[in-house]
């Protein structure tokens, strides 16, 4: 059953990657896509507004300005409005202003299309935060990682130009005619499962059975709160962003409350990123390409998605030895259920597990802190491959080009021939750029963990009390040794590849993590983005070389698999002692007492 | 130059040089060019501080001294190693190098002082010299637009054009071709070379050289490597590396923090644990054993030894830029004469005229033939002995009288005892045979027609006004031709024909030579306007050349050898110099560029997939006390903690020096297509390298724990 239905969602999803990723190769290259006809004027209109002609191009100069216009301005915005909240409108639960520095983490967060979260929704964000501030940026960030990936196949298309399209129209077409519609369709589907989708104040439900506090104080009624959450959920899944409306994220019964809630918003978590795999395929005219780049994707997937499920299956070998049953029998789905919704079992929680790590969406519907330290390595490690296995909207397919160039260089030398990858030279200029790409999330994430771990991580002081005077310093570990090293360095893995899951178990609203975390954030988004925009420039301004008997094929299954090698390899060499030290070594002390 | 191609691969002087090179080559400002092997240096001077540390002022290091002197004797030697096998290539250069300089020593010359008698035609030969006209200077001191006499046993004292007299001039201290060859004023055969030798007469020579700049100069300059321009290739690959370096620097240098974090929280748990973080040296011997060494160490070596090649050939690249390129050619240009056929039409066949015996025809034909030195001539009597078995004939002793060809006729033959037997072009022979009111035969045109579809030259013999029948001539497809034009093919190449033949004529030939296209009645211009069209497709093209009106073709083309024998200008346009003037050497430079550039990617897949099982040898090892549990990674089974990270070092550094015999003489080389040998040097070098240091690792680890060494 567990396997049909991971297998039921590869076919769904694989069923799903060339009519989305046809439409959206109509939408970027202007032409009619059916929504044009209903939506052209307010497309125009737009233009009109901000004074862009559609047909007008950009320098990739231009572009990464364009692009880092764009970004900063979202952070200052966010920013401004997260400070401001208890003076702005639709507050009906009076949220106070949130502290400067998670209000910089926050900002950064949903700019860079990371949606970390180091605070909870529903005690931190007014609605009007969560819709004008948060969702709005789920929308931009998300069409920002298309667009620039759009620029970058247009490297590759471009002949001796040094034109690579216009961002405005990129991220106007993106968000008007993919994300809008989408997010839309799922929401109002959404809502038929029992999402919620309110403006009204929090809901208070009267006990049917009264329990205690921690002081014996009996509670009689219960908050539960609710919001405008299915249009926020619906682009969260869409955009690869990952913010929750609620704290739990999709594991809260009013974000995902049905096993069709469930599975549309797993399908919904990769179908962009993949469907942009034959996007890019059709664009470059050759659309063996597409299928090559998404065959890596999957050959990666696949065997760390049944890494996880299998040893989440398997469960802990200490419970075993205590005398409990994790086997599977009709009313248990056995297993490691600690930290699991017992609606989603074991294969849902690994199959979401996988693919919100594999795709840069952090979204959540189990606590990955509590999977086994195996478990817990396939999404980690998948975040540290660099976010390319499917990888964020837009940004995952443009770091699986970066991969592919250096694949191309190394096999192509192979072949006795400068390396060409879709007829373009790949020379010392993209080798630098591309080499820019894979190392700085690798730094990002090294550096960050070996701050961390050195002292400034490790412990913060707790909040004065008029109670307890002044505030007591607090570990920010909730587990020691090699647990609490994976906390950190899962932290940082997500931080600084823009995917935003978070481990649970680490403190990280406090100042430290929120300035490390945020600054992780913001320079492995834009300092990626603009190596790949230079590569695009690049790219365009070459000649287009013809295929012959003597050019490397980058379609075959051979390539494929040396592709996936490449990724493997690399997050191999730089994560490997890292991870002994961590998931590892955790795994190895687990089975062996 | 010719001993160049004898030379062993590993020559025991130059191995005595390479071994002190090696040590001179530990200057920190050579170092820092290679990024890789910098990292490494670096690390060899901190293992050695960190024992005099221990030597001197006690150590703080808690790992026994004997471990860390191990490890940095091992780090200094994976340098030297580097070091000694850029040395190595350097060395085969420098070899050469060395006898070309001898032929230029204490060379003086006649340095003409009125240049204008030249241009004056006063220019009277020999005496001028006596009449004070030229002084003896040395060669340095040639300026170029000087006029240089050169006689007889002179050394030629500067690269130049002829302008007056004709020589037979010795090139052999150039080219290794012992046959003389002609040099003379104007036309192809113009251009002369410093350091060749006048074998007879005299030549005037305007030098277009200036000192440091000839041609010897250069050649000299590139066999020595030594001011050696990194290529646009090799700089990419360069970058490439120093990414993975950096990544493994980071790798490292942050698991020092990670380490302390460990070991702190194990204190918590168990206060008294011997755990402790992990040490400089280990670090050290992990980030130089995963950096890319056996690629960074040999890249320099693969490149000069790539350019050593195309000297072993007989071909001068004037830049390493112009070697990766012809790796990258997928357009070459052949002159068809020289390069696909052999230099002259033979006779293949005798086709009589209607009521005519063959044997009569191949007797007039013979007859017409024996005083007729061309090749073509010659081909006829030699099939008409060997088909018909007629002798060759004395034409002294027959009383016959020779008829030369002339421009006039367009005809040649014999008259003998009232015969007058001749052979020519069709139109020649038809307007002959018509003096006397005859005509030609259907038969003999139809067969002459039929001939030149087939790409041969029919020559029509008559005798008085009758005429006898055709003689087919051929040219003649070198043998093996059609088999490398298919090699091209798998490789992507595809081959152009050039001739000045019509279009029928080469559309035959190029169809037997197997060639993919052809240029027919081509012109400089053709040539040239066909250069850009494939060009401005995206192709590279190779091309050869000797004529000056090659030169903007030669100019234009990626990769262009000029011949030798050709003219400066043509030379100077070329980006390669081929010594032996043998046009078919294109396809073999080509391919010396393609097994270049295989090179570097077969060492760097091979330096990466080595990683792993330095990874499963180091990572168990360096956190012993900490997670002693890590010990299951251990899959090889190393001896002890120490003991697998010295094997690691090790390793590492021994296969930099059983490397070095590959990177000096290039991957094996076949042609195939991308895909084949892809999937086969992945085969050989990517799982061959992650396999090979399980094994070697292991060994050495055995070696190391049944001598005791590891300590």
């Amino acid at each position: 059953m567990a396997m049909l239905q991971m297998v039921l969602y590869l076919v769904v999803l694989t069923a799903l990657v060339k009519p989305l990723g046809w439409y959206m190769s109509r939408v970027y290259q202007g032409q009619p896509c059916g929504l044009d006809a209903v939506l052209g004027w307010l497309e125009r209109g737009i233009y009109a507004l901000a004074g862009t002609k559609p047909d007008g191009e950009m320098t990739w100069r231009q572009y990464a300005i364009a692009v880092l216009l764009l970004g900063t301005l979202s952070t200052l915005v966010v920013y401004g409005i997260q400070r401001a909240q208890h003076l702005l409108p639709l507050n009906p639960q009076s949220l106070g202003a949130v502290s400067p520095d998670s209000s910089f983490n926050t900002a950064v967060s949903f700019a860079t299309n990371t949606n970390w979260q180091g605070y909870g929704g529903e005690t931190t964000m007014s609605y009007f935060t969560q819709m004008l501030a948060l969702t709005v940026q789920n929308f931009v960030s998300a069409a920002m990682g298309m667009a620039v990936l759009v620029a970058m196949i247009r490297g590759f298309t471009g002949k001796q130009t040094d034109k690579i399209g216009d961002f405005w129209v990129d991220l106007t077409r993106s968000t008007l005619y993919i994300l809008l519609p989408l997010s839309l369709i799922l929401a109002v589907v959404l809502v038929s499962q029992g999402v919620v989708q309110t403006f009204s104040p929090y809901v208070t439900a009267s006990l049917i059975d009264p329990a205690a506090d921690a002081e014996g104080k009996p509670i009689t009624a219960q908050t539960i709160a609710v919001g405008p959450a299915a249009s926020q959920i619906a682009i969260k899944q869409l955009g690869t962003n990952g913010g929750g409306f609620f704290n739990v994220n999709s594991a809260h019964p009013l974000e995902n409350p049905t096993p069709v809630s469930n599975f549309l918003e797993l399908i919904s978590i990769l179908v962009i990123p993949a469907a942009l795999c034959w996007t890019f395929g059709e664009m470059v005219g050759d659309r063996r390409q597409g299928w090559a780049v998404y065959a890596a994707m999957l050959v990666l997937f696949v065997p760390l998605l049944a890494l996880c499920y299998w040893a989440e299956q398997t469960g802990n070998p200490r419970l075993t030895a205590l005398g409990v049953d994790q086997g599977v029998s009709a009313l248990s789905s056995g297993g490691n259920m600690e930290g699991k919704e017992v609606r989603y079992g074991i294969a849902n929680s690994a199959l979401w597990a996988t693919a919100t790590t594999a795709a840069a969406s952090g979204s959540v519907n189990s606590m990955h802190d509590s999977f086994t330290p195996l478990g817990s390595l396939a999404p980690m490690w998948l975040m540290q491959l660099g976010e390319v296995i499917f990888g964020g909207v837009g940004s995952g397919l443009y770091g699986m080009l970066a991969f592919a160039i250096i694949t191309v260089f190394i096999a192509g030398l192979m072949v006795g021939r400068t390396p060409e990858y879709l007829g373009k030279k790949i020379e010392s200029y993209e080798m630098k750029m591309a080499s820019l790409v894979i190392l700085i999330p690798c730094a990002v994430v090294l550096i960050g963990t070996a701050v961390a771990v050195m002292g400034p991580g490790l412990e913060y002081p707790g909040a004065a009390n008029s109670n307890t005077g002044p505030g007591k310093v607090k570990s920010n570990l909730n587990n020691p040794g090699a647990h609490g090293f994976s906390e950190v360095l899962y932290a940082f893995s997500s931080a600084g590849n823009n995917n935003g899951s978070a481990f649970a178990g680490l403190t990280a609203n406090e100042p430290f993590y929120n300035t490390a975390l945020g600054l992780a954030m913001w320079l492995s988004r834009f300092w990626l983005a603009i190596p790949i925009l230079a590569i695009a420039g690049s790219l365009a301004s070459k000649k287009s070389v013809p295929v012959t008997s003597g050019t490397l094929p980058t379609h075959t299954p051979l390539f494929v698999m040396l592709l996936a090698s490449v990724v493997v390899l690399v997050g191999a060499l730089t994560f490997l002692p890292a991870l002994a030290l961590g998931p590892i070594v955790e795994q190895l002390q687990m089975i062996s007492s | 130059m010719s001993q160049a191609k004898s030379r062993p691969l590993l020559d025991p002087t130059i191995v005595r040089r390479a071994i002190v090179d090696a040590f001179v080559k530990l200057d920190p400002r050579h170092q820092v060019r290679n990024p890789v092997m910098f990292t490494v240096f670096v690390g060899s001077i901190i293992t050695t501080l960190i024992i005099l540390e221990g030597l001197f002022v006690g150590s703080s290091a808690n790992e026994s001294l004997w471990f860390i002197a191990g490890i940095s004797a091992w780090l200094w030697f994976t340098v030297l190693f580097a070091n000694f096998a850029e040395a190595m290539a350097e060395g085969r250069g420098k070899a050469q190098a060395e006898a070309l300089k001898a032929t230029r020593q204490h060379l003086s010359a006649k340095k003409l002082l009125e240049p204008n008698l030249v241009n004056e035609s006063k220019f009277e030969f020999p005496g001028l010299v006596h009449q004070g006209d030229a002084t003896i200077v040395a060669a340095t001191d040639l300026r170029s637009g000087d006029l240089v006499l050169v006689e007889t046993g002179d050394q030629i004292p500067g690269d130049g054009e002829v302008v007056a007299g004709v020589a037979s001039v010795d090139e052999s201290a150039i080219t290794g071709e012992s046959a003389p060859v002609i040099r003379e004023s104007g036309g192809d055969r113009s251009s002369v070379t410093g350091g060749t030798r006048v074998l007879s007469d005299w030549l005037v020579i305007r030098i277009t050289a200036n000192p440091g700049e000839s041609f010897l100069d250069r050649m000299i300059h590139l066999v020595e490597g030594a001011k050696r321009q990194k290529t646009p290739n090799e700089i990419a690959l360069s970058i490439l590396l120093s990414g993975f370096t950096i990544v493994f620097l980071l790798a490292c240098a942050t698991l020092l923090p990670f380490s302390i974090f460990s070991v702190a929280e194990l204190k918590k748990v168990e206060p008294n644990t011997l755990a402790t973080p992990i040490t400089i040296t280990i670090l050290i011997a992990l980030l130089v054993c995963l950096i890319p060494t056996t690629i960074g160490g040999l890249l320099s070596a693969i490149g000069i030894a790539g350019m050593d090649r195309m000297i072993q050939a007989n071909v001068i690249a004037m830049s390493g830029r112009a070697v990766e390129a012809a790796g990258d050619v997928n357009v070459l240009l052949l002159d068809k004469t020289g390069t696909i056929t052999l230099g002259n039409r033979q006779a293949v066949e005798f086709i009589p005229a209607e009521g005519v015996a063959v044997d009569k025809l191949a007797d007039a034909a013979q007859l017409a033939s024996l005083a007729d030195e061309t090749p073509e001539g010659r081909s006829i009597v030699v099939l008409a002995k060997e088909k018909y078995g007629l002798r060759g004939r004395d034409v002294n002793k027959l009383h016959a009288t020779f008829i030369p060809f002339t421009a006039q006729t367009r005809m040649s033959g014999v008259n003998l005892d009232g015969r007058r037997i001749r052979k020519g072009s069709i139109d020649a022979v038809a307007a002959h045979v018509a003096q006397d009111g005859s005509r030609l035969p259907e038969r003999v045109t139809r067969e002459a027609e039929r001939i030149s579809r087939l790409g041969g030259t029919p020559l029509v013999v008559a005798e008085g006004s009758h005429p006898l029948g055709v003689i087919y001539l051929k040219d003649i497809v070198k043998g093996g031709i059609k088999e490398r034009f298919a090699e091209m093919r798998t490789m992507g190449i595809k081959t152009v024909m050039i001739t000045g033949d019509n279009p029928l004529t080469a559309a035959a030939i190029a169809a037997e030579a197997g060639v993919d296209d052809f240029l027919a009645e081509a012109t400089p211009e053709a040539k040239l306007k066909l250069i850009r069209e494939n060009q401005a497709g995206g192709q590279l093209v190779a091309m050869t050349g000797d004529g000056t009106n090659d030169a903007p073709a030669l100019a234009q083309a990626d990769v262009a050898v000029a011949m030798n024998s050709g003219t400066q200008a043509a030379k100077e346009a070329g980006n390669m110099v081929d010594l032996d003037s043998n046009p078919t050497k294109l396809i073999e430079v080509v391919q010396i560029g393609k097994q270049l550039l295989m090179t570097r990617g077969a060492l760097t897949t091979f330096s990466i997939a080595n990683d792993v099982a330095k990874y499963l040898a180091i990572i168990p090892a360096a956190f012993a006390t900490t997670y002693p549990v890590l010990n299951k990674l251990n899959i090889m089974g190393l001896a002890t903690a120490n003991s697998a990270i010295l094997s690691a070092v090790i390793f590492n550094a021994l296969i930099i020096i059983a490397l070095i015999p590959l990177a000096l003489t290039g991957v094996k080389y076949r042609a195939a297509s991308a895909a084949t040998l892809l999937r086969d040097n992945l085969l050989i070098y990517g799982v061959g390298g992650i396999i090979v240091p399980f094994i070697g690792i292991k060994a050495i680890d055995l070696v190391l724990y049944y001598t005791g060494l590891a300590g």
